[in-house]
């Protein structure tokens, strides 16, 4: 625990689904801190939490929950550090479970977990509701809903914390409401204090996924390089009562920061700076200064806010079949002709010959694949993967599609090897608007 | 050695929410950012790749920090979960706009 009254210490133990554990267990031992948080939602990770619980009802939540909280658990209970966390995705109940089981395992007795409930607003969507990103009603979209999940913000963690919680497992949380809610509370900021919750906000922005403001997604040799990569350690902020804070790192880690990885991690995902959504405020970063404070030190100051808005943004994801991907690989001299063939054969059996359905896409990796799309140039490799994608709500086309590019093996152009196929269930997102005041979030303690 | 490609004079992120993708374009040394501003507009990049960015560009200026914001509507063939690109959620397209050539 960290002993200034008038700071807080927050660390990012995860800033996506599948971060590193290692550098978590690194903060919660070493970090002296208040709270320890761990972002591990997106787009693609929540329909994931779909897919998994529809399968088996009993998961849904962070499929490294039970590793991350085996790696923490004991040191945050030593320090005094508490944990936030949205890693409950689409089953936080069971999520909950899960971590006092593993306390009582570690024998954490009395360590006190809130399951918080209310994200999930299935039963406010119905084939009438209209999307918020595009034309078309959910009746349009002609597949099974799986569920919908509303983005809650600080009203739906601060009861737990309030009741004095050491691990608030949630799911669909604004990713910055997981930072503010801590400081909320401990601070004592007025839920219309909008000033204060922008700035709080900012620094939820800016630590929520970890390693990107700590040289993570960073390193481009001999433009920007970064020391020691493959030890990088997630970030800490020192926020002051005035919503002002420093981010930096535990020094014995790799990584950097510096104004350029804060620049970089302010802007992510953000469209207007002057207007980033959340559910707790109208955010204003563009007036935000960045300065060193020494040595992978950087204050960040000037962020500002305006009122919340009064509808909340809903993710629904539908069940869009299955995405089956296979490939072959071509290598040496003419290459990327022999790939080009494989690319047209291919083409030609699945909609000619098998006449598939679906969205298919082929891609010559090597050559242009990522950038198709953009029409960049293809660029001449002697190393070239065809890569096919299908998704289609039909398994046996997906099988067919396989099976065809296997074929190419022995009835392909010359010297193809490499084969590799796989088949993954998908889930297909948009987003809606509902009022706020139809989102009830709710919370459960439970004693290991 | 006068500066050939944005790559040369600025670094840049990319995120993506639903189907709209942002990148902000960063210069390493504040005197080339009247050069960015010049060279790096929202018409340059929508024409740059007509063929992907479908929706409307928009430009971000943050003068104070040295940087530019790009939003790009409909960018994402369809979105993260919708998009067979292998990229689906466009982390790439910021070195898609650092490769552009510096023009003047």
């Amino acid at each position: 625990m960290n002993n200034m009254a008038n700071t807080i210490r927050l660390g990012c133990g995860a800033g996506f689904s599948s971060d590193r554990l290692g550098p978590a267990i690194d903060l919660a031992q070493r970090g002296r801190l208040d709270y320890l948080v761990f972002e591990c939602i997106g787009e693609r990770t929540m329909a994931f939490g779909h897919r998994d619980r529809m399968l088996d009802g009993s998961r849904g939540y962070n499929p490294q929950l039970r590793a991350r909280m085996r790696g923490v658990l004991a040191h945050c209970h030593a320090n005094g550090t508490k944990i936030v966390t949205n890693m409950g995705v689409a089953n936080p109940r069971a999520a909950a479970l899960l971590v006092v089981e593993i306390a009582r395992e570690l024998g954490l007795s009395g360590l006190k977990v809130a399951c918080v409930e209310g994200d999930d607003v299935t039963h406010l969507i119905s084939s009438d509701t209209a999307f918020m990103d595009h034309p078309g009603t959910v009746g349009d979209v002609g597949l099974r809903m799986v569920g919908a999940n509303v983005y809650l913000g600080v009203e739906a963690l601060l009861p737990a914390l309030q009741a004095g919680a050491d691990v608030v497992i949630a799911g669909r949380i604004a990713d910055p409401a997981l930072f503010l809610s801590p400081l909320v509370h401990r601070f004592g900021w007025a839920l219309d204090d909008w000033t204060a919750l922008g700035r709080g906000t900012l620094v939820g922005h800016l630590m929520e996924c970890g390693m990107q403001i700590t040289g993570g997604y960073f390193a481009d040799p001999g433009f920007k390089d970064v020391p020691r990569l493959a030890d990088c350690g997630f970030p800490i902020a020192e926020v002051s009562a005035d919503g002002g804070f420093v981010i930096t790192k535990l020094d014995d880690t790799g990584g950097c920061v510096t104004p350029a990885t804060v620049k970089e991690q302010l802007l992510y995902e953000v469209h207007d700076p002057s207007s980033y959504l959340t559910p707790d405020v109208t955010a204003n970063f563009s007036g935000v200064a960045i300065a060193e404070a020494g040595r992978d030190r950087v204050r960040v100051t000037g962020a500002g806010g305006q009122a919340r808005p009064e509808q909340l943004k809903v993710t629904i994801g539908f069940d869009g079949g299955f995405l089956g991907e296979g490939g072959v690989s071509y290598a040496g001299p003419n290459a990327r002709a022999r790939a080009e063939l494989a690319a047209e054969v291919v083409k030609e059996r699945l909609t000619r010959i098998n006449q598939l359905g679906g969205d298919l896409r082929i891609d010559l990796i090597g050559l242009n694949s990522l950038h198709q799309t953009a029409e960049v140039p293809a660029s001449d490799s002697a190393d070239v993967r065809l890569h096919v994608a299908l998704r289609s709500t039909d398994r046996d086309d997906i099988d067919t599609m396989l099976w065809e590019v296997e074929s190419l093996l022995c009835c392909g152009p010359a010297g193809g090897g490499g084969y590799r196929g796989q088949v993954t269930p998908c889930v297909v997102t948009h987003s809606c608007l509902i009022d706020r005041d139809l989102a009830k979030p709710t919370f459960e303690m439970f004693v290991a | 050695m006068s500066p050939k490609r944005i790559h040369d004079i600025a670094h840049a992120r990319a995120g993506d929410k639903g189907n709209t993708s942002n990148v902000s374009v960063w210069v390493y040394d504040p005197k080339d950012y009247p050069l960015l501003k010049r060279e790096l507009t929202a018409e340059r990049v929508k024409n740059a790749f007509p063929k992907l960015f479908t929706g409307s560009v928009t430009r971000y200026e943050m003068d104070a920090l040295h940087g530019l914001n790009f939003v790009m509507l409909d960018a994402l063939e369809g979105g993260v979960n919708t998009s067979l690109n292998l990229d689906s959620h466009g982390k790439s397209f910021s070195y898609l706009i650092l490769g552009l050539p510096i023009e003047s």
